[in-house]
């Protein structure tokens, strides 16, 4: 389990976060969803420590700022929201970084698996450098893959943490990479991940955190948070949620375009 | 370092890095063994089989001269391409050298001050150092310096190498102005000796040398592999490199500590040789690839073959006399660099 308790966060004078207490739970999704600017790649960064924060993150109950940084690696993997790498490494070299911390033998045929699960084997060979934004992203997503190929080690869950896994994704890849996150959680482990678009989120989600403002408004499942009135306080504008009727999908539509004063 | 092997997979280079690896090491022999039977006396080394035979003046040029010459210029030539690399790894730019961080400002700010105001030192620092006064203020330069920038960017336990990188470009101009001054004041004999210091040279190689520098050289040496994977972690940014399992901050310390020592200690014996660090990695890079696992120890090795050519062409070229070994980098080491910077031009982002 993943348990955030009173995660602040001041970048310069402001107050970034207001003190979120959270909890995520292994073989679930949890995804946070919420304006631009109200905080969530701030929590996320605060939850994998990329961010100096108060109150404490305990991760499968191990308060995470008390473990070493390969002792952290061998629990979670950590897709940033964008990724620069200096130098011209090869796609299956990047993706190999990956198992800087591993420990197992058995490794030899992890990268062309984690390669194959975002669709970028044929491109092994390539300069990473040369890739499109999106191969780039699902590269570094099979970076990550790699680190927690094994969603439960020893009866322990691993946790993947997301930033916007699928911003720069054509449709049918952003759903490959849903598709990964639920077969992780499913297989056991616990996923974590930023997202903006709130159809994939409903598609994926287990459990959603809004944010707003700096604050958390609500968390549990999607009917239960993201409500119309809900969505309209977070966001702005209207928003009408529903589901479809053979398979119960959740969506959300816009009720009107923005800019006339809605 | 447990080589990682894909079997099914393309992408690897390291059967290639492995093999430049094996050639550069049957290389760097036939290059010292050039260099030991090459000089200005003309003795060959085929003296060496008539053992007790040996002319006394054959054997004092071999052991006393060309032996120590040949050892420094490996160590010094390793030293420089290997901490030329992992700056570039460490600062995440292939263009970073030793030079920007301060450590070649400091040395050369320290040499500077010893042969323009040597003469005013105490009398007993001069007995005890002797003609060691020069190397072991470039080397007391280094170090100093780059302790103070590294005071400079830490906070609270992390260096930020953007402040370290500027603040080396401070302290490189400060040091150049105290330099200016000193060059100012200094009289026609010590102009002379810091022009040629400063273009580097190894003519002045010697065992003493070699015993004081050396074995820093080599404790930086040795240590730089172990940086292998640090560095390629750091790639991918700090805060990538930490989400995959590195002591961030000990690589960067470590990382700092060896530059520092392998680049004081050659400037301390061998003057200012530029290019060295700039153009050996980037080739191996081209090469063979980024990764650090190989570049750091093949770098090592094309280092000392790059210059122990130089020094065979500085003292060949118009001999009896030599040319400062500097010159002799700059010339072949700068049009090469553009060379190759045009021609891959938009093709990989440097």
């Amino acid at each position: 389990m993943l348990v955030a308790e009173d995660i602040r966060v001041v970048l310069g004078k402001a107050a970034v976060l207001h003190g979120i207490t959270a909890e995520a739970h292994a073989g679930e999704v949890t995804v946070i969803v919420g304006p631009n600017g109200s905080g969530k790649t701030t929590l996320l960064r605060a939850l994998t420590g990329d961010v100096g924060f108060r109150g404490r993150v305990r991760l499968n109950g191990r308060d995470c700022s008390e473990l070493q940084a390969w002792e952290l690696a061998a629990l979670r993997g950590v897709l940033p929201q964008a990724s620069a790498l200096a130098f011209p490494f090869t796609v299956a070299e990047v993706v190999r970084l990956g198992l800087t911390a591993a420990v197992h033998a058995d490794r030899g045929d992890l990268v062309a698996r984690a390669l194959a699960a975002v669709d970028m084997l044929g491109f092994a060979a390539r300069l990473y450098q040369e890739l499109s934004g999106g191969q780039q992203a699902r590269v570094q997503l099979a970076r990550v893959l790699v680190q927690v190929w094994e969603p439960v080690v020893d009866g322990v869950p691993r946790w993947l943490f997301l930033d916007e896994p699928v911003a720069s994704l054509d449709i049918a890849h952003q759903l490959d990479v849903i598709g990964l996150m639920r077969g992780f959680a499913e297989r056991g482990g616990g996923v974590v991940s930023v997202l903006h678009d709130l159809n994939l989120t409903a598609m994926v989600a287990d459990r959603v955190w809004l944010m707003d403002q700096g604050r958390l408004t609500g968390q549990g499942s999607v009917t239960q948070v993201l409500t119309d009135e809900a969505l309209e306080r977070a966001y702005g504008c209207r928003l009408r949620v529903g589901c479809l009727p053979p398979a119960g999908g959740w969506f959300a539509l816009p009720q009107a375009v923005g800019g006339q004063g809605t | 370092m447990v080589a990682l092997d894909c079997p099914r997979l393309e992408g690897g280079r390291d059967h290639q890095a492995r093999l430049t690896c094996c050639a550069l090491a049957v290389a760097l022999a036939v290059t010292m063994l050039m260099s030991l039977s090459h000089g200005a006396s003309g003795v060959s080394l085929w003296s060496l089989t008539l053992g007790d035979a040996m002319p006394a003046r054959d054997r004092l040029i071999l052991w006393e001269i060309r032996l120590p010459r040949m050892l420094t210029g490996i160590l010094v030539g390793a030293s420089l391409a290997m901490a030329g690399a992992v700056m570039q790894g460490l600062f995440r730019n292939p263009l970073a050298d030793p030079g920007l961080v301060g450590v070649g400002a400091g040395a050369g700010l320290g040499a500077v001050l010893a042969i323009v105001l040597g003469g005013m030192a105490p009398l007993w620092l001069g007995a005890a150092l002797g003609y060691h006064l020069v190397p072991v203020a470039a080397f007391l330069g280094g170090w100093l310096s780059t302790l103070l920038l590294y005071r400079v960017a830490t906070r609270s336990g992390r260096t930020s190498v953007a402040t370290m990188l500027l603040a080396g470009i401070a302290l490189g101009a400060l040091a150049g102005a105290v330099t200016g001054v000193l060059v100012y004041i200094a009289d026609d004999r010590q102009l002379r000796d810091l022009t040629f210091w400063g273009l580097g040279s190894l003519g002045g190689a010697s065992w003493p040398k070699l015993m004081a520098a050396g074995p820093v050289m080599i404790l930086a040496l040795v240590a730089a592999p172990f940086l292998a994977r640090g560095l390629n972690g750091l790639a991918l940014g700090e805060a990538a490199a930490h989400h995959i399992g590195l002591p961030v901050q000990r690589v960067k310390t470590v990382a700092i500590l060896t530059v520092a020592a392998a680049t004081g200690a050659a400037v301390a014996v061998a003057g200012g040789i530029g290019f060295i660090g700039i153009v050996v990695p980037h080739l191996l890079r081209l090469a063979t690839g980024p990764d650090h696992r190989f570049l750091l120890i093949n770098a090592g090795l094309a280092g000392a073959i790059l210059l122990l050519l130089a020094d065979l062409i500085a003292r060949s070229i118009i001999a009896p006399a030599e040319l400062p070994i500097g010159i002799v980098t700059a010339t072949l080491g700068a049009p090469v660099f553009l060379w190759i910077l045009l021609r891959r031009r938009g093709v990989v982002d440097l």
